[in-house]
């Protein structure tokens, strides 16, 4: 399980499934949703009633047919429509832990700040390492914390949105937990999905793991300082890229010497 | 791990279901899962119980239907089964296609009591 998505690093991962385990945010976020639908609490007292009269109870079937993402859709919905009313133009950063997200975010806040408000949701299993880097920059974050969690969901940036109380005509980003598989499924309301990748990664890695590069607009190809060191054809990369989708275009950067940023700050700008 | 917050959305989609009907348990869930869906069936079936537990899908029979990939070529229209998000057409090679089936994850029907 572990090596399939990279969360549960503890190794033992009935251990960390345990829904009764509160210290697990993630559940603790499961449980807060419980809380809204009340009948979940009733839930204990039909059960003694089930008891008392079992033969009123038929078995029946339910036509059901519900997404089960639905409850994130709504909310990421309900994300977009406030972030539509503001005008605020939010960005989704996603990548494998290293490839520069938090760098390039540094890079691109510390050059652009005086044009253009930004806000920033940080999201990390643990830490406010990447909030502190945030916050010496002048820049209002939030940090989340998904502790166990190997993504970010729509109701925890909704939560953090309301902390930040951003003005009109902005820029979020979005910063997701490193991981190239689970946040795909996970729709946070943003305008644009960013997935960026690192010149010291394989070429094939928008095929390895395609739900990424598939729910993407942007690819950030970073560290092209390195190119001279390392063995990576990036022609090849892109065309594995658009071979999962043919729609997703393409910035190289070095947030280190900050080669290419223009382009990618042309296209920021381009958008509020 | 995803597979986990799937699984507990999966939950309370199923009591909030439950209740509505005023059954007290689910005996049968049917599931719809796409093979595109990103969703690996191992890991769900892995977290299945430690997310079902204390819910009223505790003892509930799970039935995962998968359902087939398909696409569409954009370029020539041609219909093709697809196992992997970035197959391409077999007549044209095009890499546009839409997706017409294989990306979903639905609860299809609860039998409750």
């Amino acid at each position: 399980m572990c090596g399939t998505c990279g969360c549960g690093t503890d190794g033992n991962g009935a251990t960390i499934l345990k829904p009764g385990e509160h210290s697990h945010s993630h559940h603790e976020h499961e449980h807060h949703h419980h809380d809204d639908h009340h009948h979940h609490h009733d839930h204990s007292h039909p059960h003694s009633h089930d008891h008392d009269h079992s033969h009123s109870h038929k078995q029946r079937v339910i036509e059901v047919e519900k997404d089960v993402l639905q409850n994130n859709d709504m909310l990421a919905a309900r994300n977009r429509g406030y972030f539509e009313a503001k005008n605020v133009f939010a960005l989704n950063l996603v990548s494998s832990p290293g490839s520069g997200k938090t760098a390039i975010l540094e890079k691109t806040l510390t050059d652009l700040k005086d044009e253009i408000p930004f806000y920033v949701i940080e999201g990390d299993q643990q830490t406010l390492n990447d909030a502190n880097r945030i916050d010496a920059l002048g820049i209002p974050v939030v940090q989340i914390n998904t502790g166990k969690g190997c993504h970010l969901e729509s109701d925890m940036v909704y939560e953090a949105v309301k902390k930040l109380e951003m003005k009109n005509d902005s820029i979020l980003m979005i910063e997701n937990v490193g991981n190239l598989v689970c946040p795909s499924m996970f729709d946070l309301g943003e305008n644009k999905r960013v997935v960026i990748l690192s010149t010291t990664e394989g070429e094939d890695k928008p095929i390895k793991y395609p739900d990424m590069f598939y729910t993407a607009d942007v690819c950030i190809i970073n560290k092209i300082d390195l190119l001279p060191y390392v063995n990576i054809d990036i022609q090849k990369l892109k065309d594995y890229a658009l071979q999962v989708n043919p729609n997703l275009q393409f910035f190289e950067v070095s947030a280190t010497n900050g080669d290419g940023m223009d382009t990618w700050y042309k296209w920021l700008k381009d958008q509020v | 791990m995803h597979e986990l917050s799937i699984a507990m959305d999966i939950v309370r989609i199923t009591e909030d279901e439950t209740s509505k009907a005023n059954a007290t348990e689910a005996i049968k869930i049917e599931l719809e899962v796409g093979v595109l869906s990103g969703i690996e069936l191992d890991a769900l079936k892995f977290v299945w119980p430690s997310a079902v537990k204390d819910s009223v899908l505790e003892k509930a029979e799970l039935e995962i239907i998968e359902i087939l990939g398909k696409g569409k070529c954009k370029d020539c229209n041609t219909e093709f089964d697809m196992e992997n998000i970035f197959d391409v057409c077999p007549k044209c090679s095009s890499n546009f296609k839409d997706i017409i089936q294989g990306k979903e994850l639905r609860v299809k029907t609860l039998e409750v009591i």
